[in-house]
């Protein structure tokens, strides 16, 4: 897993916003369509595309699309 | 008919999921009211701590898991006498967006929610091992009655299927006097929601707030209308889906 392609299947979970400006160091809150809808849907994407388990506090205690990355990787390794 | 309608006096229960939440708390209130109950669940501790908690009787504890495939024999045959109830509490929760809905999730939740419930209670059936004038409980979900939310497709399908099946059982059942009924809780507080790590203290506050006007329930709120679906008191009550939700499906 790279950063380049957790950001890429992270942007890809959105379908009616503006993500030009979005960067994995922006704030995912800030993006317009984000909800606790969509925390579920990170969760289970990070389940289906990296078999990793993240929690809905590991969303909670996030603020940059960086620091899911982080969660992730850093899970990853633990395997 | 015993003088006091709402006592479980000389009644076998058989509850499901006794081992935990609604189940745990149902048993207690049996106990109560002077029944005996078969508990069942996968954990023998945990079955043994709701035990050590009721009221003494002639209880029995069987140890059996939902997934495994002689479930239902196992069950069956380790029912000795004629039970006059069932309560089926035992099922899962996972919550998952229907874009990501997959079909080991969809039997699995199927398997434990629905499947087994309605199949033990067909097996104790035939096997003669319901007396006539039971009460079958199956505690079934808001989610089952149409209030929903985000995540839960599947979980409400289980939900659903049980609420359905549990009319035409009440009718086809109707003339052994055996009742079927559902019971539809909101929110309660059990490990069901507080041990799901989709969600966060923050979002069942929230949302405890904004949608529950009496708060979440307790699992003594359901276990108590429970051993009224249980008892004579409840003998005209039949193929009902019943909602209790603290008033969240009042607006
Ligand atoms: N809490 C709520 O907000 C809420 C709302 C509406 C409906 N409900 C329904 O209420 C029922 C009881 O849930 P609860 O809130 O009391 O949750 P809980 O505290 O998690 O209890 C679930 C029970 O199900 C049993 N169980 C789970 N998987 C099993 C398996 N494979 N085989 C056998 N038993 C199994 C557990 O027993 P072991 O751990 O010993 O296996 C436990 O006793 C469920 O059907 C749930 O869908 C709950």
């Amino acid at each position: 897993m790279t950063e380049n392609y957790f950001f890429e299947k992270f942007l890809e979970q959105f379908e009616e916003s503006d993500l030009s400006q979005i960067t994995i160091d922006s704030e995912f809150r800030s993006i317009e369509e984000w909800s606790s809808m969509m925390a579920l849907v990170i969760i289970a994407m990070v389940d289906e595309e990296f078999g990793i388990t993240i929690t809905g506090d590991d969303i909670r205690k996030s603020v940059t699309i960086r620091d899911v990355y982080n969660v992730v990787a850093a899970r990853k390794t633990a395997v | 008919m015993n003088d006091f309608p709402f006592s479980l006096e000389q009644k076998t229960i058989l509850v499901t999921g006794a081992s935990s939440g609604i189940g745990r708390a149902t048993a207690i209130a049996i106990s109560r009211l002077k029944g005996n109950v078969i508990l069942t669940g996968r954990s023998e501790k945990r079955l043994n701590e709701t035990l050590n908690q009721m009221d003494k009787g002639e209880h029995q504890i069987i140890c059996a898991d939902f997934s495994s495939n002689n479930v239902l024999n196992l069950i069956c045959q380790s029912i000795s006498g004629k039970i006059n109830g069932i309560v089926h509490s035992a099922g899962i929760l996972k919550t998952l967006p229907f874009k990501f809905s997959n079909i080991d999730v969809l039997r699995e939740l199927m398997k434990i929610n629905f499947e087994v419930p309605f199949l033990l209670s067909q097996s104790l059936l035939k096997s003669k091992l319901i007396s006539n004038e039971s009460s079958i409980v199956f505690v079934s979900s808001l989610s089952g009655s149409g209030k929903i939310a985000p995540g839960i497709s599947i979980y409400a399908a289980s939900k659903g299927a049980i609420n359905a099946s549990v009319k035409v059982m009440a009718l086809e059942l109707a003339k052994n006097k055996i009742r079927v009924n559902s019971v539809c809780p909101g929110m309660v507080n059990t490990n069901l929601n507080t041990n799901n790590p989709n969600l966060t203290n923050e979002d069942l506050k929230k949302d405890e707030k904004l949608t529950y006007p009496l708060g979440y329930g307790e699992p003594e709120d359901v276990a108590n209308y429970i051993t009224f679906l249980l008892s004579d008191a409840s003998k005209w009550v039949t193929g009902a889906n019943i909602i209790m939700d603290g008033g969240a499906t009042i607006h």
